[in-house]
């Protein structure tokens, strides 16, 4: 039986300057590498597709079977390219991984890179976060002078670099094939698919592109073998992951934790709800994932139970409101952050979105019209799947979910603004004095 | 408020006359020295365009007419496929941006768990709305999506450095520190906030050497780890655990 908790890439975290070689290399650091560079680069390969690891990112693809996907070396550059752009609403597990622990996905990057034949590695990370950025450029100039990249990779005549981009604020450059448009200097719109990054990715060459945490999980993996990793989580839903949890829990934050473990577990271990309050709806994966409510606590976090109960792992970035919170109001504001993120390139997703606004600011604000909410149902159907990528299904998922449980606050939203059913005060974090607009004289 | 009436979004960058004047020759000559170290990073030079527009910022505070001809210059392009690019970007700027960047968290967790409020009151006092700046050119203020902090909320950015756990009290505080020339800490960065500027040349690849400040981890990143360490729980032993060398075949581990 696994733990509860299985400390991995988190393991040391609190560690003095847990970000240095120095201290990476306390904890095993770089070890997995020489083990890697003393396989063939198949056997590397083969490791990871044993492990059965499924892509940290989101969508859940074995990340072995990607890899052994790509068009077949030809001579030409290969690229692996490291998704960092962590900008899903409520998903914080890359950036503090990368913030503590960078070595982990050099290290990771490095292996990873030598097993699929790449030669110039990117990480491309959000540009808003320069402390993340500074931390991995600093990895990189110590893996460099340690002899871990180069031309000559820990002696073994291996030629592994890494250049680390900082992207420039956009969420949808973390779609992967909009991401490489981005790192090609264009404006970050996806690509007709096929042909695929495996095929055709960075400069048209066979590319990989993969999670931060898929990476950072390559090293444990190689030097602890593919069983120990399989030891951990469910048959089909194979290792560890980081759970982040934020909201009106008593104390978010990281767990790091085999997949299957339920939300009811977690939430105990962040000691409960916040004093006084109880839960009322949740996001297993971010904003895009539909949400679940209290009927969902005992479902495993893992790909398969969660899709089966009708969302999506995601990235398991839990976010938790309580009873005072109106789930209007929360899916009014991600309803705005899709349309403003949306890269305007389709029809459905770009026109669409800025209908649902619309319509769900007017919900919010009382002033909803009766068939307003056939209208959104009507919308989201003609959104999802008709979109040119999963931007835009994913605009439907926080409406049709929120209309499934909870109908009956999208019609108090034809008369009733949500602020005045749920006063925005009794949802904050910390005491608000209620002061009286000055200009406002009470009689 | 310094020259917002030509902020909206029409999707074109507006570029004000003076915005075009030739850069001075010491400047030119070091903006080409350092174009050609980010772009010696890349296999196709068009992949520098983002980190270059980043180093345009870093001179001029904002994406100018005469950035947008550098980069074209550079990289073999249009100043209108230049242009395309910027305007794609909500970190590029286009007109003169603040000496600091306030961004308040208003995605739905944090705006609820009191970002909105944050906001609200920090525009009042302030005097401006979102992408506004204060008079004296210090701050620009600005709603800011998902910083992927969601565990700290209510979150505040601050040229891009992690303000966590805020209030209303806790931003107008920050803010007027700011203003008053105060040297003020991120709660997840470096010891002091650095300026636009700088920050938009460390974006640009050019370490400025502060990556050893600050903490590793704050306490909502540790807490699982502290209760794992509490309850003696930990990951299970691998092949790296029994014994030294990797023996071949006869692992009892199977
Ligand atoms: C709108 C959108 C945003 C995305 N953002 C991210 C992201 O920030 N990080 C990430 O790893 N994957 C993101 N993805 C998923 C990527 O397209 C891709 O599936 C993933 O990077 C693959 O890595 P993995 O196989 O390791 O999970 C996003 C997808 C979409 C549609
Ligand atoms: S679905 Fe939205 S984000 Fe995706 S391509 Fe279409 S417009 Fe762009
Ligand atoms: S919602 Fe504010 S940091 Fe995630």
């Amino acid at each position: 039986m696994t733990d509860t908790l299985t400390p991995i890439l988190t393991k040391f975290w609190d560690a003095p300057q847990s970000w240095t070689l120095a201290t990476y290399e306390q904890h095993d650091g770089y070890r997995a590498l020489r083990k890697a560079l003393d396989m063939a680069p198949a056997d590397v390969l083969g490791a990871v597709k044993d492990s059965s690891i499924r892509g940290r990112g989101g969508a859940g693809f074995p990340t072995g079977m990607k890899w052994s996907f790509m068009s077949p070396p030809d001579g030409g550059p290969r690229y692996l390219v490291v998704n960092a752009d962590e900008s899903e609403p409520g998903t914080c597990k890359d950036i503090p991984l990368m913030m503590a622990n960078p070595h982990a996905l050099i290290e990771g990057v490095i292996i990873s890179s030598y097993a699929i034949g790449c030669e110039h590695a990117f990480i491309y990370l959000r540009g808003e976060v320069v402390h993340v950025y500074r931390r991995l450029l600093r990895a990189v100039e110590e893996a460099r002078a340690a002899g871990y990249l180069g031309d000559n990779v820990g002696g073994k005549g291996v030629k592994v670099n890494i250049t680390v981009h900082a992207g420039a604020g956009a969420y949808i450059c973390g779609e992967e094939t909009a991401l490489l448009d981005s790192l090609e200097g264009r404006r970050g719109q996806p690509r007709l698919k096929p042909p695929f990054p495996g095929a055709a990715g960075l400069y048209a060459r066979p590319t990989s592109v993969n999670n931060v945490e898929s990476i950072a999980s390559v090293p444990g993996i190689i030097l602890e073998g593919p069983d120990w990793f399989k030891g951990m989580g469910t048959e089909k839903s194979t290792g560890f992951g980081i759970f982040s949890l934020s909201g009106h829990v008593a104390n978010p934050g990281q767990f790091e934790a085999p997949l299957g473990i339920t939300m009811r577990e977690l939430i105990e271990l962040a000691g409960g709800m916040r004093q006084g309050h109880k839960l009322k709806f949740w996001t297993p994966g971010g904003s895009s994932t539909p949400i679940f409510t209290e009927e969902h606590l005992d479902v495993p976090l893992d790909f398969d139970s969660v899709a089966a109960a009708g969302s999506m792992l995601g990235t398991r970035a839990l976010q938790v409101f309580d009873e005072t919170v109106s789930v209007v109001r929360a899916v009014s504001r991600w309803t705005d952050f899709y349309a403003h993120e949306s890269c305007g390139k389709c029809t459905p997703c770009r026109e669409g979105t800025w209908w649902l606004r619309q319509i769900m600011n007017r919900i919010e604000n009382g002033q909803g019209t009766q068939d307003d909410i056939d209208k959104l149902v009507d919308i989201c159907d003609n959104i999802l799947g008709r979109s040119f990528c999963a931007l835009g299904d994913a605009a439907t998922s926080p409406i049709t979910s929120a209309v499934k449980y909870f109908r009956e606050e999208f019609e108090a939203g034809m008369h009733t603004p949500a602020h005045v059913l749920f006063p925005p005060e009794k949802s904050v974090l910390f005491d608000v004095q209620t002061k009286e607009t000055s200009g406002m004289v009470t009689a | 408020m310094s020259g917002n009436d030509t902020s909206h979004a029409s999707g074109h960058l507006h570029l004000r006359p003076e915005s075009k004047e030739p850069y001075a020759p010491d400047v030119l000559e070091q903006l080409r020295t350092d174009a050609a170290e980010v772009i010696a990073r890349y296999p196709q030079k068009r992949s520098a365009l983002l980190p270059l527009l980043h180093l345009v910022q870093s001179v001029d505070g904002y994406v100018t007419g005469r950035g947008v001809s550098l980069c074209a210059e550079l990289l073999d392009l249009t100043e209108a496929e230049v242009s395309g690019v910027a305007t794609f970007y909500t970190q590029f700027k286009r007109h003169p941006n603040g000496e600091y960047t306030v961004g308040v968290c208003t995605n739905t967790l944090c705006a609820i768990m009191g970002g909105d409020q944050i906001f609200d009151t920090v525009a009042e006092h302030l005097g401006i709305g979102h992408d506004e700046t204060t008079a004296d050119g210090k701050i620009t203020l600005e709603r800011v999506e998902c910083n992927a902090a969601c565990d700290y909320a209510p979150v505040v950015m601050t040229n891009w450095e992690f303000f966590d756990n805020q209030t209303p009290e806790s931003t107008v505080q920050l803010v007027d520190d700011l203003r008053a020339g105060k040297e003020v800490r991120p709660t997840r960065g470096p010891d002091r906030v650095c300026t636009f500027k700088q920050v938009s040349r460390v974006l640009a690849g050019f370490h400025d050497g502060l990556a050893d400040q600050g903490p590793g981890a704050g306490p909502a990143s540790l807490l699982g780890l502290r209760i794992a360490k509490d309850n003696g729980w930990t990951a299970p032993a691998g092949e790296s655990d029994s014994t030294a060398a990797p023996t071949d075949g006869t692992e009892g581990s199977k």
